[in-house]
């Protein structure tokens, strides 16, 4: 068996690059002096645990039940997406971006077509910004129900994960007849989207949400008056809103704490101010709260849905007429030999943005996801770099978590909606 | 056991090979590690859920201890830093063991050829079906798993000795 003794004697020459052979003492100063002499326990929970969202590891000092310490490690699934994306050029790096964040990939698109657009001065049709609006708060609602299912069913709530999969499934299809892709959906690129919505898209989104308050009232008939569920969420995790922003914290796990920040109404962009829908606010700044304030995120997304497809004309244009940066369409190919060069130029070489630094923030579902994009001149970026909220969120996990019990981690964990591909990269 | 009971007439025996018994019982009951790595994971679950509904396959129960595991898929890309993990997960696992690698970039590292991830899957464990596709459909998934089954179906008991020596 040839592969099997390559395989194995790779294996060997990885294991022994990770070998950790340092002792206990590597870790004074990070764990209370009481680990030291073995009169709390040490223990690894991750990176490969059901309820850690991915590869989180989690080294866990505990008293008894009780957490003492929470030493998050992270980067058991960083991909070198930065590096990568300096190696392409601006449009092929939005392929790269979906895979960050996989359960909101049109976030991830969105802030770096944002920040390419500010640096180039780029326009975007009104067109294609709503249909942008009608993509971001589609894939806010199936991150929420991915997050919704799984924090659920590591609670204990198995059903619910069923039921959030099948209305995800809805969106996923939307999905596939707007850009070809269930999730990697690459949609939104630089002066606009990649193509028009497609004749059974809308149809497909005036039935979902129709369909979709009476959903969510059967999840809340699961899940928000049951006893069990409030008595594993409620008052555990609390942080108080000065700590919450302390921490960095964003996005609803910052707005369960009672701290009134949405980038949408604080920093509006794609015509967001134009919208009307309303921001929820905590109490508590508990798991509860921040369990809560996503099932009214949901239908708040449903408000912007609904608005934005009012506005939708049946035609129109959905990217820039910028030939320097968007490509000409399909049609225009056959009758103009400017559009030919274009297409050309565009596809070969892709377009050029001056020597300059910028920095875009946007809502995504987890948070504020913020691009710094810092161009060459040329037609590669010198530097890109997210700032994503998962990080964030794991960096706080150590002080959201101390002096809670293990089995309450489980919920902390979940509340905060991490994604370890946001935040390893 | 529709088909096995309307071949047994009424005289309560049933012959076939020790082969074919014993791979029938490994495909119908194949229980996957609960393991997720990146993207693909999320595909996994959907294929789990209600849409696509793998327990048709006998498939629905994912195992957290891979010492309970027939089945590892190895769903995203295997970073460096991981790649010991995976290995020690498969290691754990009882014989017969296999592993499908869901996705370009478990099967070859798809468009990150760079220095954080395992260019593939197969330089850490040996693999037994590659799935491609960024993130592959559930049914793309699906149709690996009866492909993994059709192999298993194939298999003899002289082949079970060499699985037993890996």
């Amino acid at each position: 068996m040839a592969i099997t003794n390559y395989a194995s004697q790779n294996a060997g020459a990885l294991a022994q690059e990770s070998t950790w052979e340092g002792s206990v003492e590597e870790l004074r100063g990070l764990v209370s002096e009481r680990a030291l002499t073995g009169e709390t326990m040490l223990l690894n929970l991750g990176p490969h645990h059901p309820s850690t969202h991915g590869v989180l590891r989690l080294l866990l000092e505990l008293d008894g039940e009780e957490i003492v310490t929470c030493l998050p490690d992270i980067g058991y699934l960083h991909t070198g997406i930065e590096k990568t994306i300096e190696a392409k050029t601006y449009e092929k790096g939005v392929t790269c971006t979906d895979r960050m964040d996989y359960l909101s990939p049109m976030s991830n698109n969105m802030v770096f077509c944002l920040a390419i657009e500010k640096m180039g001065e780029l326009d975007v049709p009104e067109r294609a910004q709503i249909i942008r609006v009608i993509g971001l708060e589609l894939t806010r609602i199936n991150s929420h129900l991915v997050w919704l299912g799984t924090h659920a069913m590591d609670l204990g709530a198995m059903s619910v994960f069923l039921y959030c999969m099948r209305e995800r499934e809805m969106i996923l299809e939307m999905f596939e007849m707007l850009s070809g892709q269930r999730m990697m959906t690459s949609y939104i690129r630089p002066g606009g989207v990649w193509r028009d919505i497609t004749p059974d898209f809308l149809p497909a989104l005036e039935q979902f949400i129709n369909l979709f308050p009476s959903r969510l009232d059967d999840y809340e008939s699961l899940l928000t008056d049951n006893p069990l569920w409030r008595d594993r969420t409620e008052g555990i995790g609390v942080v108080e809103p000065e700590d919450a922003l302390a921490l960095g914290l964003s996005g609803p796990s910052l707005r369960g704490s009672g701290v009134n920040w949405d980038i949408r109404k604080a920093m509006p962009y794609s015509g967001y101010e134009t919208y009307d829908f309303n921001v929820p606010i905590g109490l508590h700044g508990d798991v509860y709260d921040r369990f809560y304030i996503r099932i009214l995120e949901m239908r708040e997304s449903l408000k912007i849905l609904r608005q934005a497809m009012a506005r939708l004309t049946p035609t129109g244009e959905f990217r820039s007429n910028n030939r320097k940066f968007a490509p000409p369409p399909r049609a225009e190919l056959g009758r103009s030999m400017e559009a030919v060069i274009h297409h050309f130029k565009l596809w070969t070489e892709g377009f050029p943005l001056p020597d300059e630094e910028v920095y875009v923030a946007i809502e995504s579902p987890r948070g504020e996801i913020g691009c710094y994009l810092h161009g060459t001149g040329g037609n590669k970026p010198r530097r890109v770099h997210f700032k994503t909220p998962s990080f964030m969120h794991i960096s706080a996990l150590g002080s959201m978590s101390e002096g809670y019990m293990i089995a309450d981690l489980v919920g902390i964990v979940g509340s905060i909606d991490i994604v370890l591909g946001d935040s390893d990269r | 056991m529709g088909v096995v009971s309307s071949k047994l007439g009424n005289m309560g025996v049933v012959t076939t090979t020790l082969d074919t018994a014993v791979n029938w019982a490994r495909t119908g009951a194949m229980w996957p590690l609960l393991f997720g790595l990146a993207c693909c994971a999320i595909e996994m679950m959907a294929t789990q859920a209600s849409d696509y509904d793998l327990s048709r396959f006998g498939m629905e129960l994912n195992r957290a201890s891979p010492r309970q595991a027939d089945l590892i898929i190895v769903a995203g890309r295997v970073v460096r830093k991981m790649a010991p993990v995976v290995r020690q997960l498969y290691d754990q696992m009882a014989s017969p063991r296999y592993v499908i690698a869901m996705g370009d970039c478990a099967s070859c590292s798809g468009v990150y050829n760079n220095y954080a991830l395992v260019q593939g899957v197969d330089e850490v464990v040996p693999v037994d079906v590659y799935i491609a596709g960024c993130p592959p459909r559930p049914e793309q998934l699906i149709h690996g798993i009866l492909t993994l089954h059709e192999r298993i179906r194939g298999e003899h008991l002289n082949q079970w000795i060499v699985e037993g020596e890996r």
